[in-house]
C-alpha cells in the first residue's frame, strides 16, 4: 500500500495510483442501481429525490430498475405489511449479489407509527439484512441522499480478501433468505431468528 | 366482439390480411361497459377459447412499476384482450382503523396524514369535520379560510402529480413527472413553512388549525398561485393535443354515468362520466358557498376526459385560491372553547365527508362518551373507485388497463388503509 | 340514549332533504309488508339517526329507497361494520299509572344483559336530488354463529368491496354477495381483526417510552426491567 501523503503528491503530478480493491469499490459505489420499489409514503419522497430538485443522479443512483435481476440496491421505502413481507423477501432473493438494503423511514425500520398494527411487520430486518437505516416519517429527500452516501462509504470500506470481506465474497454465507409463509394468525415464522438479533434493551425497573 | 381464428390474428399482428375485422388501434371494436344487471353481463372465463386452455393468467403486481404502489391485479387474457380482472388488495393494509380506535381523538390526526399521502391536509380536514359534527364545535373564520387555502393547494399538488404519473404510465418517462414534481416542490415548501412538514402536515385541529399563517406565507402563496396557470399552460401545450396521448386515452376505459353512480364512484372520475356532483357544491362544507367556481364535467367518461377534468379543476382551484387569499380576515385560528386534551364528544355517531382530490372522503365515528372513538371508519374514495376497474378494463389490452388504473388515481395508503 | 320520550322527539327530525324519520318509517312500512323498522336515535347528530332494518326485508327496503322518487337514494356512500360486545344496558321504561291525584308517569330503570351483535351500517345519499345521508343498519343475531345479514350489493354496486371488507375484518356474512372472499388479509387468515375482542400476535418487543398496555407487554418480554 502506498502512503496517503505520497499518493496526494503523485496525484498532483498527474500520476494516479490505486489498488484493485479501491478501483472495484469505487466503480461499484458510484453506480448503485436501486430497485424501483415503492411501498408507501416514503416512496413519494424517494421519487422526489430522483427528480430535478434533489437529483439522485449526482450520486450515480438514478437508474431505477423495475426488475430485481438488474438492481443491486433495495430501498425499502415504506411500511412492510405482513401480507407484503413474503414478496419483499422474494424480491431480495431475486437480486444478484452484491446487494444492499436501505430501510427508509420509521415503518421499514420498526413499524413506525403503525407498530401496533396487526398486519404490520415490525421492521424488515426481521427477514433480510439491512445495511443503512434512515429514520424519519417520511425522511426528507436529503436524508435519503445522506443514507445513500453512507452506504457508498460502507462499500468503499469493503475488503476483497481476508476474514473481514463482505458477505457476497464468502462462499458459505447465504445470499437468499427463507420466505415466510402466510399462517392462520401471523406469518410463519414471525421472524428469522438466525438473522435478527435485536440489541438488548435496558430499561429501568 | 367477433371471434377470430388464430391465423387471422397472427396475420393482423403482422400488419397483413386487411380482411381482418380488427383494424389498427383506435377503431378496434371495444366491448361496451356491461349494461343491465351488473353481474350477469361480465364475460366469464368459460369462453370457447378458455375451454381450450388458451387464456393466459397474469398477476400484475404487487411489485410492478405501473401499479402505483403495492396493488395487484389478477388478469386473464384471451390473446391480447382482458376477459377478467380481479383487483387484490391488502398489501398496504396498515390497520388505521384499529389503531385509531386504540388512541384518543387527537391521536388519530397524524394517522389521517398517512392515508392518502399526497393529500394530508384534506384528510385532516375530513376527519376534523366529522369530529366537529359529532361534538358540535365550530372553527373561527380565519381557520376556515386557511382550510380552504390548504385544501385547494393540496388539490393542485395531487392533480399535477397524478397527471405526471399518468403520463409515466403511458411511457412518457420522466418529463411530465419532472414538471409536476417541480410544482410539487413549490407547494410542499409552502406546507413545510406553515406546518413544519413536507408531506405529513398534521395541521388541523377540532375547532381550527394548529398554527397561524404569517403575512409572508400568504404573500408567497399568492406568488405560487399566480404562477400556477403558467405551469398549467405549459403542461397543456405539452400534453392536451399531443397525438400519442389522444390515441392512448380517447375511447379507452369508458364508464357510463349510471354505473358510476351505482358503483359509488366519486370525484373527478364521476364528473368525467358526466355527473355534475361535487360535494363542495352539492352539500357545501366549510365556507365553500362564498366562492365562485365552476365544476367541470366530462361527456365521454374515458381516460382523456379524466385527464382533462383534472386540468380544468386545477384552474378552478386557482380561482378559489385567489378569492380566498384576497378575502382572508385577521383573527384567531383556533376556537378557544374546543378542548383537545381529554376531549370527550357526546354519545352518538357522525359521518363527515368532503370533496378530497380523489373523491368523497368520509369519516364515520361512533362515540361511546369515552376519550377514544368506539368505531373509526374511513370511507376511502380511491378504494371504492376501484370497484368498477374490471368493468372499465374488459375488452381492452393490458397496456390500456395500466393507464385506466392510472386515471382512477389511487394511492395505496388510502385503498388498503 | 334510551329515553323513549327523547327518542320519539328525535324521530321528528329529518335527514337533510328527506322527509322526517316518522314519515320515512310510515312510507316504508306501508310499502313492505310485515316490515317493522327500529329507530336508532343519534343524539349527537340528530339528522344522522338511523333505522335498523330486519335482514329478511333489507333487500326489498333498499330497492324502495333507491327507486322510489320520494327517496331516490342512488348512491351508497359508505358501508361499514360495527362490533358490539355483550353489555349490560340500562333502560328507562315509562309506566302510566292512574292514582287518586290523576294520571302520572313513573320511570323505571331496568338493567338487562344485551347479547353482543355485529352491525352493518349503510350511508345512503342521492346524487341526482342531492340529499342524504339516510343511515340504515342491519344487525346479526349474535357474534358467533348467526352472523348473516343480507347483501345490498345487488342494489348498490358500491357495496361490493366494502361488504367484502366488513366480512374480512368483522366476520359478517353477506347473503347474496357475488364474491364474498377476504379482501385485505390473506386468504389463510383465520381471525377477524377489527372485532373488539381480537387478540393481536405478540410480536413487538419494545417501545422507547412504553405506556399503559405497551409497558405491561414490555415487562412480559423483559421481566427484569431490561436485559441483565
Amino acid at each position: 500500500m502506498v502512503e496517503e501523503g505520497l499518493r496526494n503528491e503523485l496525484s498532483r503530478q498527474n500520476i494516479f495510483l490505486t489498488s484493485i480493491q479501491e478501483l472495484y469499490n469505487w466503480g461499484r459505489r458510484n453506480s448503485l442501481w436501486p430497485l424501483n420499489f415503492g411501498l408507501a409514503c416514503c416512496a413519494i419522497e424517494m421519487i422526489a429525490a430522483s427528480m430535478a430538485r434533489f437529483d439522485i443522479a449526482r450520486f450515480g443512483a438514478e437508474v431505477f430498475r423495475p426488475s430485481p435481476r438488474q438492481a443491486d440496491l433495495m430501498i425499502v421505502a415504506g411500511t412492510v405489511t405482513k401480507k407484503m413481507a413474503p414478496m419483499v423477501v422474494r424480491l431480495y432473493n431475486q437480486m444478484p449479489e452484491p446487494k444492499y438494503v436501505i430501510a427508509m423511514g420509521a415503518c421499514a425500520i420498526s413499524g413506525g407509527p403503525f407498530k401496533r398494527g396487526y398486519n404490520v411487520l415490525k421492521g424488515i430486518d426481521r427477514y433480510i439484512p439491512v445495511d443503512v437505516y434512515i429514520p424519519g416519517c417520511p425522511p426528507r429527500p436529503e436524508a435519503l441522499l445522506h443514507g445513500l452516501i453512507t452506504l457508498q462509504r460502507k462499500i468503499a470500506g469493503e475488503r476483497l480478501t481476508g476474514p473481514e470481506r463482505p458477505r457476497h465474497l464468502r462462499e458459505l454465507e447465504p445470499s437468499e433468505y427463507p420466505i415466510p409463509a402466510y399462517g392462520p394468525y401471523d406469518l410463519d415464522p414471525p421472524k428469522n431468528t438466525e438473522l435478527w438479533h435485536p440489541k438488548p434493551f435496558v430499561r429501568d425497573a | 366482439m367477433s371471434r377470430q381464428t388464430e391465423g387471422q390474428q397472427f396475420a393482423s399482428a403482422l400488419g397483413m390480411g386487411n380482411a381482418s375485422p380488427e383494424g389498427p388501434r383506435g377503431d378496434s371494436p371495444v366491448l361496451p361497459p356491461p349494461a343491465g344487471p351488473l353481474y350477469e353481463a361480465k364475460p366469464k372465463p368459460g369462453s370457447a377459447r378458455a375451454a381450450e386452455g388458451e387464456t393466459l393468467e397474469v398477476a400484475v403486481g404487487p411489485h410492478h412499476p405501473s401499479t402505483h404502489g403495492v396493488f395487484r391485479m389478477d388478469v386473464v387474457l384471451d390473446g391480447e384482450r382482458i376477459i377478467s380482472l380481479k383487483p387484490r388488495f391488502g398489501y398496504l393494509h396498515r390497520n388505521h382503523e384499529k389503531l385509531c380506535e386504540g388512541g384518543t381523538y387527537l391521536m388519530a390526526i397524524p394517522y389521517t396524514d398517512r392515508l392518502d399521502y399526497f393529500c394530508s391536509l384534506t384528510n385532516n380536514w375530513a376527519y376534523v369535520l366529522a369530529v366537529e359534527k359529532l361534538a358540535g364545535v365550530e372553527a373561527p373564520e380565519r381557520a376556515e379560510y386557511l382550510r380552504v387555502i390548504t385544501a385547494e393547494l393540496t388539490r393542485l399538488l395531487n392533480h399535477s402529480c397524478l397527471v405526471g404519473f399518468l403520463l409515466q404510465d403511458m411511457g412518457a418517462m420522466g418529463t411530465p413527472l419532472m414538471y409536476a414534481f417541480r410544482e410539487r416542490e413549490k407547494l410542499v415548501d409552502l406546507f413545510e413553512e406553515l406546518t413544519g412538514a413536507r408531506m405529513m402536515c398534521n395541521y388541523m385541529r377540532f375547532g381550527g388549525c394548529r398554527t397561524d399563517a404569517s403575512a409572508g406565507w400568504l404573500e408567497r402563496t399568492r406568488r405560487v398561485v399566480d404562477d400556477f396557470p403558467r405551469f398549467l399552460d405549459e403542461f397543456e401545450d405539452l400534453l392536451t393535443s399531443n397525438e400519442i396521448l389522444l390515441a392512448r386515452t380517447q375511447g379507452v376505459g369508458k364508464l357510463s354515468a349510471e354505473l358510476a353512480i351505482n358503483a359509488g364512484v366519486t370525484g373527478p372520475m364521476l364528473r368525467a362520466s358526466g355527473v355534475a356532483y361535487d360535494i363542495r357544491k352539492a352539500a357545501p362544507y366549510g365556507i365553500y358557498e362564498r366562492f365562485a367556481f365552476r365544476v367541470p364535467v366530462g361527456e365521454h367518461g374515458d381516460v382523456y376526459d379524466r385527464y382533462m377534468i383534472r386540468m380544468l379543476e386545477m384552474r378552478e382551484s386557482v380561482r378559489i385560491l385567489k378569492q380566498a387569499l384576497k378575502e382572508i380576515p385577521e383573527g384567531p385560528v383556533l376556537n378557544p372553547k374546543a378542548r383537545r386534551r381529554n376531549f370527550r364528544p357526546p354519545v352518538g355517531e357522525a359521518y363527515g365527508r368532503l370533496e378530497a382530490p380523489k373523491g368523497e372522503l368520509g369519516f364515520y365515528l361512533i362515540s361511546d362518551g369515552s376519550p377514544r372513538p368506539y368505531r373509526f371508519r374511513i370511507r376511502a374514495p380511491s378504494f371504492i373507485n376501484l370497484t368498477i376497474l374490471e368493468d372499465m378494463c374488459l375488452g381492452h389490452t393490458l397496456q390500456d388497463a395500466v393507464i385506466i388504473l392510472g386515471s382512477v388515481d389511487i394511492v395505496m395508503g388510502e385503498v388498503d388503509r | 340514549m334510551r329515553d323513549p320520550e327523547k327518542s320519539s322527539e328525535l324521530e321528528e327530525t329529518a335527514p337533510p332533504g328527506l322527509p322526517s324519520f316518522q314519515e320515512i318509517r310510515r312510507i316504508l312500512e306501508e310499502r313492505v309488508e310485515g316490515l317493522r323498522l327500529e329507530f336508532i336515535p343519534n343524539p349527537a347528530a340528530p339528522d344522522q339517526s338511523s333505522f335498523c332494518v330486519p335482514t329478511e326485508f333489507a333487500l326489498e327496503t333498499a330497492r324502495i329507497l333507491r327507486d322510489d322518487p320520494r327517496f331516490a337514494l342512488d348512491f351508497c356512500s359508505n358501508v361499514t361494520g360495527v362490533d358490539w360486545l355483550d353489555q349490560t344496558v340500562e333502560e328507562t321504561i315509562l309506566h302510566r299509572e292512574t292514582t287518586d291525584e290523576g294520571e302520572r308517569t313513573i320511570k323505571e330503570i331496568v338493567r338487562r344483559r344485551r347479547p353482543g351483535f355485529l352491525e352493518a351500517v349503510y350511508h345512503l345519499y342521492s346524487m341526482r336530488a342531492r340529499r342524504g345521508p339516510l343511515v340504515i343498519r342491519q344487525r346479526t343475531a349474535n357474534r358467533i354463529d348467526r352472523v348473516r345479514v343480507a347483501s345490498l350489493t345487488p342494489i348498490w354496486r358500491s357495496a361490493e368491496f366494502q361488504e367484502r371488507e366488513v366480512y374480512d375484518l368483522f366476520g359478517v356474512r353477506f347473503e347474496g354477495h357475488p364474491d364474498l372472499r377476504r379482501i385485505l388479509m390473506w386468504d389463510e387468515f383465520k381471525d377477524y381483526p377489527m372485532r373488539k375482542d381480537y387478540v393481536e400476535p405478540d410480536d413487538y418487543e419494545y417501545e422507547p417510552t412504553p405506556q399503559g398496555e405497551a409497558a405491561a407487554k414490555a415487562r412480559r418480554h423483559y421481566p427484569y426491567g431490561g436485559a441483565r
